[in-house]
């Protein structure tokens, strides 16, 4: 029987398999950040362990820092500290850090894939669940716990059960306006925000493979919001192309050889999943979600469901839901004011999301009753944007081009949406309080996030194209 | 860890996710100590003010008590934070029962010594009948038999964890001890893979 791409990877990466428990499961890649690292380089320090393989591990500062003037001193006392403390372990530790000031600085998930660390059949790992992400590239990539991120500091391996694999098929043509986002929020709403847990989703089908690489990274982000362990895509030579040329790609005569093993990292026919699900490409829309978990997505033209059309025991978690975001059921969810549009995140932050706004937008003023964040994902997304002058696009419709970080996306530092207000987010997950206490989320695509900006509720980005 | 017998917090609702158990706002520390004050944050305290606690929310309301947290389906879900378990803990909570948990918590849990108990459906429902009806009502977790037990009704039921973990909190193993023992393993597995 034919293996599938995450056994592949899996086997070629299991240390030992302990009898009746985990595999020891070697780690290739460990990105870390100032909010899950600290407790586990203390705990090094206990144990008098040094980090075991510094040269495998890349730090960044994301969760915290400010999105304007990142040049002065973090005004916030106690992330200042953290992102401190992360200048100081990796100084202590050996381990190079692309933090604040640093050209290569970003959000953890966009500046691994854009410098060429995260490389076709790796093992990567990153204390944030939103790992998921380089699996775009045909790596077996996961978020991980605190004790676990001093687990591969200290002997760069993990104890892991291998997952059940789930295949989902995505064929046939994308409509007009719909973007990779709207097919993840899609496929959560089918799965529900739990229906993939335990598993290990590849994606697959005509559909993804027409997908650019940021356009796949979208789509493996947000595989966790339905509770998968991680998600991937066999790498093609979109992948190849994406690859080649970056700052820590392999080169030369090291590139030919990485090459010749990147394509043999795929699916073979006769390999079985425990699940298979197939989607048509033409049955998705852009899609909005309403509800406090990613899963309670619909399609922009729908109308939130009726309370009376659900199951009994579903009822009182989706009454507490829109009673939370100031929604009723059975309403147009098209219509809906908003108050802020925020274009970042892991999910959504890279040039080509930005490049959408501002085709979009260009010429058009933002609406009066909106602000609008546009945070770029990394330094480099941010230099490039200048570069193209999307800036000055940005400026003259009304909106801000800040700087790089994770921001309203969890609202840790600064960047929070207040209380009651509603804001359209191209971010990943809308539960309670995410964006700040009491703030409620509508996650859409950037295009859609756009048409908000520019009219100051959610609309159907197909009727402006 | 062997056996834990206590009243039980019931907190009815699905999907649970890790921002509503320890909001990102606390992530600050660089401890792991101290998160229990902050476990169910916005949830247990009007507009973010510890001196107005919400009288419906069940850590407020002094009916429930004890060590056993009991929650609806999908616990634990959204961000690897692990910052949730030990606020759990940290609470002094010493097993969380649950229909359904997400993974990273539930590994998150288990490295932290806070025991996951994942029960079907039917008998969450009994859990949470019994503690309505009787506040009073203990549960009685027994791990090396892997077996929960509602102790007012005597209606019991067996619980699935991996003989690996089991091991671990029987005896208070962790992993990081068990792979520091393998660096030989570990080292000689990178030398084979170099060689390719």
């Amino acid at each position: 029987m034919g293996k599938t791409l995450f056994d592949k990877i899996w086997e070629s990466h299991v240390v030992k398999t302990i009898e009746g428990g985990p595999s020891v499961l070697y780690i290739d890649r460990h990105f870390i950040h100032e909010v899950t690292s600290p407790q586990a380089f203390n705990g090094l320090r206990k144990r008098g362990m040094p980090v075991f393989r510094p040269q495998q591990v890349v730090a960044t500062a994301d969760h915290n820092v400010p999105t304007l003037n990142q040049e002065l001193p973090i005004r916030e006392e106690l992330s200042r500290k953290q992102v401190d403390m992360l200048v100081k372990n990796c100084a202590e530790f050996g381990i190079e850090l692309y933090g604040l000031g640093h050209p290569y600085q970003g959000i953890v998930h966009v500046i691994g894939p854009e410098l060429g660390v995260t490389q076709p059949g790796m093992t990567i790992v990153c204390g944030d669940s939103h790992t998921s992400t380089h699996g775009a590239f045909g790596t077996i990539a996961f978020g991980i716990g605190t004790s676990e991120v001093e687990m591969v500091l200290t002997t760069q391996c993990l104890l892991q059960s291998r997952p059940k694999l789930m295949r989902i098929n995505v064929d046939g043509q994308l409509n007009p306006g719909v973007l990779s986002k709207d097919i993840i929020l899609y496929i959560i709403s089918l799965l529900s925000a739990s229906g993939a847990t335990g598993y290990f989703v590849e994606y697959a089908g005509s559909a993804i493979r027409s997908l650019s690489m940021e356009g796949r990274m979208t789509i493996c982000n947000m595989s966790i919001e339905m509770g998968a362990r991680g998600g991937l895509i066999a790498p093609d030579e979109t992948t190849f192309d994406y690859m080649k040329g970056r700052q820590f790609a392999p080169a030369g005569e090291a590139w030919e050889k990485a090459l010749a093993h990147w394509r043999t990292l795929h699916t073979d026919d006769d390999a079985v999943f425990d699940l298979e699900i197939n989607i048509n490409a033409a049955d998705i829309e852009p899609m909005v979600t309403y509800g406090t978990n990613p899963g309670m997505g619909i399609g922009v033209s729908k109308n939130i469901p009726a309370q009376a059309s659900l199951p009994e025991n579903e009822r009182g978690n989706f009454a507490k839901a829109l009673q939370y975001m100031g929604l009723k059921d059975g309403q147009p969810i098209k219509g809906q004011a908003v108050d802020y549009v925020f274009i970042g995140s892991c999910t959504n932050s890279r040039i080509e999301d930005l490049r959408l706004v501002a085709d979009f937008v260009r010429g058009k003023q933002k609406a009066d009753n909106v602000e609008v964040w546009i945070v770029p994902g990394s330094k480099q997304v941010e230099q490039a944007a200048r570069a193209e002058g999307l800036d000055q696009i940005f400026e003259a419709a009304g909106f801000m081009l800040r700087q790089p970080g994770c921001s309203a996306c969890l609202g840790m530092n600064e960047d929070k949406i207040p209380a009651g207000k509603y804001c359209i987010s191209t971010s990943n997950r809308n539960f309670e309080g995410r964006q700040g206490p009491n703030a409620r989320t509508l996650l859409a695509s950037p295009l859609t996030a756009a048409v908000a900006a520019v009219t100051g509720h959610v609309g159907d980005v197909r009727e402006f194209i | 860890m062997q056996q834990i017998k206590s009243r039980a917090v019931p907190v009815r609702m699905e999907n649970i996710d890790t921002d509503q158990i320890i909001p990102a706002r606390f992530l600050k520390a660089t401890s792991r100590e101290g998160f229990g004050k902050n476990l169910f944050r916005d949830w247990r305290y009007e507009n973010d003010d510890e001196n107005s606690p919400k009288a419906d929310f069940p850590l407020n309301d002094p009916r429930w008590s004890g060590t056993i947290l009991v929650a609806g389906k999908n616990f634990g879900c959204g961000s690897s934070r692990e910052h949730a378990a030990w606020a759990i803990k940290d609470a002094g909570f010493e097993v969380v029962v649950s229909s359904f948990f997400a993974d990273i918590f539930r590994n998150n849990a288990l490295n932290n010594f806070l025991l996951p108990v994942q029960v079907s459906e039917k008998f969450l429902q009994q859990i949470f009948e019994a503690v309505d009806a009787d506040p009073s009502t203990e549960l009685s977790v027994d791990l090396p038999a892997q077996m929960i037990t509602i102790t007012t009704t005597g209606v019991s039921e067996s619980f699935d964890i991996n003989p690996y973990k089991k091991t671990c909190l029987i005896n208070g193993y962790d992993d990081i001890d068990y792979l520091i023992n393998m660096m030989p393993e570990i080292e000689s597995f990178e030398a084979d893979r170099a060689a390719v």
